[in-house]
Formats: C-alpha cells, structure tokens, sequence
C-alpha cells in the first residue's frame, strides 16, 4: 500500500464533488457536493497521519475537527435551504437570485 | 507480498471502487432521493478506507456523524422540499457542464502529477496499541483551546439552525381562541415573488 494511491483516490473524489458542486440545479445536491469535498479532504488528512506521522496521530484530531464543522454546516445549510424553499417554493440553483442585482 | 499486504490491497481496490462509483452516482443521477442513499455508501467506503490507514477512532466517528445523522439530514431535507418540477432550460448549459469536466479532469491530471512527482518523506508506520487514548491526550493538551471552540461552534450552529428552520407564527392575529396557533398562509415574500414573476412563464408542476 502506498501513500500516493489513497492520494490519487482523494483527489478523484475531490473532483467529482467540484462537478457536482458546479453542475446541480438542485440545492440539497449541492449540499452533498460540500460533503463529497469534505471526505476527500478528511481522506487526504488521515494518509498524511497514518504515512508520514504515525506515532504522534495529528491527523486524526483535524479529521476529527473537520467532521464537527462538517455536521454544523450541513445542519445549517439545510435549515438555509428550508427557509428559502418557504420563500421562493422551489430548490432550483438558478432561481436564486435574490442577492444577485 | 505477504497474505496481509495482498488483503489490504485487495480491499483497497474494493473499497475504491465503490467510492467512485457511489460519489459518481451521487453526481450524476437524476433522482436525489438514489443520490442521498449513494452517499451513504460513499460514507461507509471511506469509513473501510480509514481502516485501512489505522484510524478506527475515525472510522467510527465516520459511521456515526456522516451516515448516522448528516445522511438522515438530508434525507429529512428532501423528503421536505422535494417537489418533482421540471428546470428550465438555461442557455449554453452544455457549455457550462461541458466546461467544467474539462476543468475538473484538468485539476485532477494537475494533482496526480503532482502526487507522484513529488518526493514524500516517508515514515515507517508504527502500529499504535489504541489511537482513542492518543486522541485524547491531544485534545486535553495541546489541541484543548481548538476543542472548546468547536463545542462553541456547535451550539451557535444549534441555535442558528433552529431560528432560521423554524416555522413562523402571527400571535397577534389570534380570534379568541387561546389555544390555536394561526400559521401565517403564506410568506408575503413568496407571494411577491410570483407576482413578479407571473407574466414570466414558469413551466412548475405540482405532483
């Protein structure tokens, strides 16, 4: 096993949630895109501590505190969505426009 | 190759397929309900990933935040807005998806040149007897300050949730009834918006 293949791997899985986070038209897949982005992150995070760190785990603990924002952005986002969903009734990203001009 | 080594690579290869897979299904397919349970696997194949790189507290911790509660969050959130409406077509939208596959490809040929040029300062791996009591002695050491601050950003994420999912009600509307909740109809805001946007054909069917 080798450190450069679970890099390659996060790295795929970081462009795939850059597609989706640029490509959805709906707002809860966007949602799932940031937490696609997240993952690979945290992927990234525990090859380092495992390969290049692995008496002194640091890693793990930013793994750790990158999950706890992970959970707090996706419960904000949502009720985010929600709201603007009570609004606007729809969840289509181009319709979202009121910051906009 | 020992039996072990050959395990771990054959898991690995396992496990990198189904994350691709389900992170590609989760992309690309066109019902979110298929998408959200896609993500469930794509959290449970990093969950196996992380074992394989000796971090079970994490792994764990994977299992319980992402798909315990993240993934039922969002199941929660579709099942709340999900309403079948046909998009609107938007101008040169193959030129935008098309666009950014060729960025994201781009990006993802820049970083695996990037892995496999640059030279890593490997360690050889020490097995640690239990990773949780080394976690823990970071968080009450040197990690303490970040620790509290992220307990401090979970409650304001708590209450910012509540105040901002929270449903709206008029008390000063009540007809003297004491125990009725009068919900406000509509948002004038909503109403607004499709006054503006009436003469503005939107193709939107309810199902």
């Amino acid at each position: 096993m080798q450190l450069q293949y679970f890099l390659l791997l996060a790295s795929a899985l970081f462009c795939i949630g850059i597609y989706g986070l640029v490509t959805s038209r709906n707002a809860v897949r966007v949602l799932m895109s940031i937490e696609l982005l997240f993952n690979a992150v945290n992927l990234n995070l525990l090859s380092f501590s495992n390969y290049l760190d692995s008496t002194d785990i640091r890693g793990q603990i930013f793994a750790v505190f990158v999950i706890t924002v992970a959970a707090a952005e996706a419960a904000v986002g949502l009720a985010i969505i929600l709201s603007i969903y009570r609004n606007r009734e729809t969840v289509d990203m181009e319709q979202f426009n009121l910051l906009k001009w | 190759m020992n039996l072990a080594e050959g395990v771990q690579n054959v898991s690995f290869a396992i496990l990198a397929v189904m994350m691709l897979g389900a992170a590609l299904g989760v992309v690309l397919l066109p019902n979110i309900v298929h998408s959200a349970f896609l993500l469930g696997g794509v959290f449970i194949s990093l969950a196996g990933l992380y074992l394989l790189l000796n971090a079970d507290f994490v792994a764990a911790a994977q299992v319980l935040i992402y798909v315990g509660a993240v993934n039922v969050l969002i199941l929660f959130a579709i099942m709340l807005v999900n309403r079948r409406e046909p998009y609107t077509v938007v101008r040169w939208g193959w030129l935008r998806s098309g666009a950014t596959v060729s960025v994201c490809i781009g990006l993802f040929a820049f970083l695996g040149s990037m892995i496999f040029s640059t030279h890593w300062a490997l360690k050889p791996i020490v097995a640690l007897p239990s990773t949780v009591s080394v976690i823990g002695i970071h968080f009450f050491t040197d990690f303490l300050l970040p620790f509290e601050v992220a307990s401090i950003l979970l409650l304001i994420a708590l209450v910012g949730a509540i105040v901002l999912a929270r449903r709206e009600y008029l008390p000063d509307e009540a007809t003297g009834e004491e125990f009725e909740l009068v919900e406000r109809p509509r948002d004038p805001v909503a109403a607004l918006a499709e006054a503006i946007e009436s003469p503005l054909e939107r193709p939107i069917g309810r199902i």
